[in-house]
Order: C-alpha cells, then structure tokens, then sequence
C-alpha cells in the first residue's frame, strides 16, 4: 500500500468508527488540539448523510419527532453508509432498516410510511415516459389475447398492513390537529409521476397484485387473473381505466401489433 | 439566438449563484439578470424528473458551471469510471461552459464519505493528483479547474504549501483553478495564517472561477473561534473584504455565491450575487 493509500484508510476508519484513535500523521495548528479538528470532518460526515435522509422521508421525522429520527437516522448510517458519489441513490434500504429497528417498533407502520416516501423520491427522479391517453382504451386492443402493458418507470406500488395512504395525507398536512380517524384497514398506494409532479393514490382491491403481475411481464389476462386470486373483488375494466387515468400506462402492446 | 444549450458561450465575469430546487419556479417565472448558474453535479445523476426538466429550461437561458463534489481526485485509488462516464454524460447534455472539482478525496473501499477531505501535500500525492486530473480532462475533453479547500487539520508529512503544490498541478496537467476566497479565509482563521498573503501568492492567471460562501463560527479548543465551511448563511464581511483583494489581482471573474445549506428565499440569494456584481464594477472602475 502506498503511503497515500495508507492514510486515507487510517483516516476514512477513524471518521466512520467514533471510537477510533484519531489517525497520528496530524500535526497541532493553531487553537486546536488534532482530535478536536478531527471531529469537525466526523461530524460533517454523519450529520451531512442524517440531512440527506431527513430530507429525503420528511414525513416520517414529523411522525417521531426530529430528534428520534436523527438518532435512528445515524445507527442507520453507521451500519449502511453510502457505496455511490450519487447520494439520490441514498435510503433505498432505510425502510427495511426501520422495520427491524427494535426502538422504532411503538410505531409499527413507520416503516410503511418510509416505504411510500422512498417511493415519492424514486417516483421524482425516474426516466420520463408520456403515458398513453384515455382514449387508448376505445380500442379493443387492451382486451385482446396476448396484450402486454407497459408501465410508466416512475410507478412505484407499497403494499401496507397499515392504511399508510392516510397516515403520510394527515402526517404532511401542517398544522392540522384534529384526531385522526384512521380506516382499520390495510391501504395499497400507487406513486407515480407521469409528467412533473408526483401522484400517491390508494389502489383498488387487488390493484397491487395485479400491477406486480404486469411488472412480472404478465399478459393482461395472466395478470388480472392472479390479481382475482388476490382479491375475488377485482374488477379489471375499473382498474385498467384508473390506471390509464392516472398516467400509468405507457405502451399497450399485442403480438405482432403495437398500439 | 437560436434555441436550444448555448454551447461554448462563455461564463461572463459576473455573478452567478447555485441553482436550487426552490428557486426553479423564481427564477423561470421573473427571468432575473443574472450572469450564469452553477449545478452540483451529482443532483443531476437521476434519470429524468424535475431537475432535469426545469435545468433544461433554466439552461436556455443562462450560461451553465458544472460543479462536481464526489469524484475523489485526491483518491489514492483509481478514480471511479462509473462516476466519470455520468459526469461525461451531463458535459454532453448540458454543455457547461465550464467544469470544476475539488483538491480532496471523499471515496474510501467504496464508501461515499460525503465530505471534501484534506490530502497531505507531498511528491506522492501530486503525481496521483495530477493523474486523475488528466484523466478527467481526457475523458470529458476539456479543462477543468481545481478548487482549494477548506482544512481543518495538517499532516505531518505535508513537505509544501498549498499553493505551492496547486501551482505543480496546473503546471503538470493544464488544468485552470477555481478559487474558493472562503476557504482561504477559514484555513487562513484555522491554520494561523495570513489570509492576504496566500492570495499575494495564488497564481492569479490560472484563476477562472471565484467561489464566494458563508461559513459557520465553532470554537475550538483554546476557546477562540474554528470556522466551518458550511455554505449555510451570507458570505461574511471580512470574506467579501477579501473577494475585492482578490479581484484586484485576477480581474473580474465569473463568481459564484454558494448557499447550498439553510437555501434562504430567491430575493436573498440573488441580493447576494448583486453585490458580487458590485464588487466586480468596482475592480473594473479601479482599473480604468
């Protein structure tokens, strides 16, 4: 190892393990002791990525409180520090991280709530697409043998236990104190961002099955079958014009035909 | 002029600020006379969205920096081609007018750091420096400009001075500098130096680029003041005090207010790059 190499590594493990020795090669200048000039570049570091993630699942700071948050946010960091420059790509694991996070458990859907928020800032960033218009359904072409649809890249489904889609509306409304009447039942969201702005819907009974099939490469009717085994409600006419409403679909595609 | 990136067109050595998602609306809506913007590169790494729509917008209109934060070129290792092809795809999107990095390493065993941290200033370090800066203005075919940091500590095995060891570089690589007058200023306060001397000795002739930013007062261990380089507020009087300094030995430069944390409403940042704008009319009044 070069001794270029060999400092930057004592200096990177002593940055990220705070009880590391503080690497010896540095000098005392001026008012400041090596330790105490080192903690500046320590704390720039983590509290620098804690912005990031704050910034990145605002709704679920305001459900803890920023303090609780922040300090979840840094065992976070510590454990899953970012492997890319591009920090957009940050977070994609905070979700799972909190669902197995022992203190966050009182809140037992903040991990949901993590999960669509991530999905609002993938949903920000992702390829652009035009989605089709309503009028792609007058033909007969969706319902035909075979046909295939394509999704719009910013489509994201959470699934949730919880009803996340209510909890994430109240949470980001500011100011609203009134009691919560919280739906007893689980909420299927839809994030989603045909044009400039960013969309989170509830889906319908068996909406999430059925798009995970058609993700999965599913034909139209494989889909909408296993989404009835999901749930024996599911209606496919209504779910397919809520989907093409929504700017979900990009490309309806029959074999040998495209739309 | 016809529509579509102004390739080629020059920064003009004015003022320009660094573009933030909140100002986007601002700024398309009242089409301020500013010189130009500046982008963190990395912001710009997704694949389509907002930023890229409203950057494609803002870019028709104004000149455009490619700033990056995240390249690493004071690495030991090798520079991250993943990195540098994203960098060259922006370059050829966007067509900057000009392209900056820092003299820092931030990437270590493939962990992001997320902070410009500082490199000893040895024989050792410049040849890998110097290195990774021809490969950068290889691959993105054009020069780029070095930016001096903001340090909070030495090494014992610094053998030269910065500006000593910035000069070898422009000299080896061609490269141009990109002069931060607030990291001189906080080195200057946290190293024990004099500020004015560092700027007497800079290279003023390789200078295309001033960045100006606020900084943040800490205390250290003797209980005087240890500045951090946060970009977080105004840029400081005596740092403006400095900025004139400078601009009387390099002329008027395209300058650059950084606000990248506590991002303040439109009318205040912009009121920032007025008076840089200021500052400049007077260097160039003083040498009529």
């Amino acid at each position: 190892m070069t001794r270029l190499a060999a400092l930057e590594s004592s200096f990177a493990h002593a940055v990220l393990d705070a009880g590391a020795e503080v690497p010896p090669p540095l000098v005392r200048k001026a008012g400041g002791t090596p330790s105490r000039r080192f903690g500046v570049y320590r704390n720039n570091v983590y509290k620098s990525l804690v912005d990031v993630l704050a910034g990145r699942f605002p709704v679920a700071v305001r459900l803890v409180g920023d303090e609780f948050f922040r300090a979840m946010a840094l065992v976070y960091v510590e454990r899953e520090p970012p492997r890319s420059p591009v920090l957009l790509d940050y977070g994609g694991g905070f979700a799972d991280f909190v669902a197995d996070f022992p203190p966050a458990a009182p809140v037992p859907y903040l991990a949901d709530v993590a999960r669509l928020e991530w999905a609002w800032h993938a949903a920000y960033h992702a390829a652009d697409a035009e989605p089709l218009p309503l009028t792609a359904l007058e033909h007969a072409a969706p319902y035909a043998a075979g046909a295939k649809l394509t999704l719009h890249p910013s489509l994201h489904v959470v699934r949730s236990g919880y009803p996340v889609v209510t909890i994430w509306e109240l949470a980001a409304r500011d100011g609203e104190d009134e009691p919560a009447r919280l739906p007893a039942d689980g909420e299927d969201a839809l994030v989603i961002r045909p044009r400039l702005d960013v969309e989170v819907r509830r889906l319908p009974a068996g909406g999430a099955a059925f798009l995970y099939a058609l993700r999965g490469g599913a034909t139209l009717q494989d889909a909408a079958a296993t989404a009835m085994t999901d749930a024996s409600s599911f209606d496919l006419a209504a779910n397919l014009t809520g989907l093409v409403a929504s700017g979900a679909i990009v490309d309806i595609r029959v074999q040998g035909l495209k739309s | 002029m016809a529509s579509g990136p102004k390739a080629n067109r020059p920064i003009p050595p004015r003022a320009g600020v660094g573009l933030k998602a909140q100002h986007y609306r601002d700024i398309l809506e009242t089409a301020p006379d500013i010189g130009w913007f500046e982008i963190h590169a990395e912001n710009y790494m997704g694949e389509g969205g907002p930023p890229h729509a409203y950057l494609t917008a803002v870019r028709e209109r104004y000149p455009l920096s490619l700033h990056g934060v995240g390249l690493s070129i004071g690495g030991a290792g090798p520079l991250d081609k993943d990195h540098l092809a994203r960098l060259r795809a922006l370059v050829d999107r966007y067509a900057p007018s000009l392209f900056s990095e820092h003299l820092a390493w931030s990437s270590h065993d493939s962990i992001y750091l997320n902070d410009l941290l500082p490199l000893p200033y040895t024989e050792e370090t410049l040849a890998t420096v110097c290195d990774h800066i021809d490969q950068v203005q290889e691959t993105l075919g054009r020069q780029m400009l070095l930016e001096n940091p903001s340090t909070y500590v030495a090494f014992a095995e610094t053998a030269m001075t910065e500006v000593a060891f910035l000069r070898e570089i422009v000299r080896r690589t061609g490269c141009g500098l990109l002069l931060d007058v607030n990291n001189v200023f906080v080195q200057a306060a946290n190293h024990g130096f004099d500020a004015s001397a560092y700027v007497d000795s800079f290279p003023a002739e390789h200078v295309g680029e001033i960045h100006l930013g606020g900084h943040a007062e800490d205390a250290d261990d003797d209980g005087s003041a240890l500045l951090i380089d946060d970009h977080g507020r105004e840029v400081a009087d005596p740092v403006w005090a400095l900025y004139a300094y400078a601009l009387a030995r390099t002329g008027p430069k395209p300058t650059l207010i950084e606000w990248d944390n506590d991002v303040p409403d439109w009318q205040v940042l912009f009121a920032e790059a007025k008076r840089a704008d200021a500052v400049i009319a007077g260097t160039r009044s003083a040498a009529a």
